[in-house]
């Protein structure tokens, strides 16, 4: 990589949005409560960022009700596993550079 | 553009997510070593059931035939595993509230799910060898799927449970060579790899 900010994706700029898919990338599929939870988030913090990444179609949301309860199932996809990957790489290329 | 100490901290930020996220790491060590102890006073109550007063470590040529005493034993093994499951839950719980984490999380289910296999194949199996009067192997069939699990399980949790899987399932192996030693190599399966394994996590996590 010759200039590893290009290959940076503006979108996984946010750590929210970074750490949503890093949960993503590990687990099966992680439902909206369970997500925020563990990231800490509110929920109108935590829905506009899932909002983009869908935008992007990185991730994908199934909706169910499990005991009449709404419960919205988030997965990732290829698209969004291959531009994580991706901007993983550039930021330990952009990380390495400095050193 | 943001600053390069910003993206150090994006790098450390995914890998404590992804531990986070997929393991289970309330799992006390403390309960470890309980489960261990009961198992060894379970151990001692059925060896002056069926052996006493012969030595634990002398073969055994004769079975459990006597009717009641199978019953007894499995009341007895029932009750050390329920005693060890509600130790086990109440001081991960304990834990995972210090943590400010909730032991019901997609990691635990997860584990509940991976582990539920071996558990229930190994469970029937178990009623089959005793239904077809193989109670040499018993014993040494519950060391090997209880291991089984502990593997299977160890994939959302400490990798100590990886090891401890392992063992259980060496340990089970050999009993299955030596059918007249069950209740020792269940002793020492249940009883001191627990407390081993248990002091081990205790020592590296709990503290």
């Amino acid at each position: 990589m010759k200039n590893p900010f290009e290959y940076l994706d503006k979108v996984l700029e946010h750590r929210v949005r970074l750490q949503i898919m890093s949960v993503l990338v590990t687990n099966e599929g992680y439902e909206f409560n369970a997500l925020k939870e563990l990231l800490g988030v509110t929920d109108g913090n935590l829905a506009s960022h899932i909002k983009a990444l869908e935008r992007e179609k990185y991730i994908s949301v199934s909706k169910s009700f499990v005991e009449r309860k709404p419960n919205t199932k988030y997965k990732i996809t290829e698209r969004g596993r291959h531009a994580f990957k991706k901007h993983l790489d550039a930021l330990e290329a952009v990380v390495k550079q400095q050193k | 553009m943001k600053e390069i100490p910003e993206y150090e901290k994006d790098l450390a930020s995914i890998r404590t997510i992804m531990e986070r996220s997929s393991k289970f790491i309330s799992l006390s060590g403390l309960s470890g070593v309980l489960a261990g102890i009961y198992a060894l006073c379970g151990a001692a109550a059925a060896y002056f059931m069926i052996h006493y007063p012969i030595s634990p470590l002398h073969y055994r040529i004769y079975s459990v035939n006597e009717p009641g005493v199978l019953i007894k034993l499995i009341l007895l093994a029932a009750g050390v595993f329920i005693a060890s499951l509600v130790t086990g839950l109440w001081l991960s719980n304990k834990k995972a509230e210090k943590h400010g984490q909730k032991l019901w999380s997609p990691a635990t289910r997860t584990i509940l799910f991976n582990i539920s296999i071996p558990l229930l194949t190994g469970g029937i199996f178990i009623l089959i060898l005793l239904n077809t009067g193989h109670f040499g192997l018993a014993a040494p069939a519950s060391l090997v799927f209880y291991g089984l699990a502990l593997i299977q399980g160890s994939l959302n949790t400490f990798d100590e449970i990886r090891y401890l899987g392992f063992s259980e399932i060496v340990l089970g192996l050999i009993s299955a060579m030596l059918p007249g030693y069950g209740l020792v190599f269940w002793a020492l399966g249940f009883g001191i790899l627990h407390i081993v394994y248990g002091a081990i996590m205790y020592n590296k996590y709990d503290k």
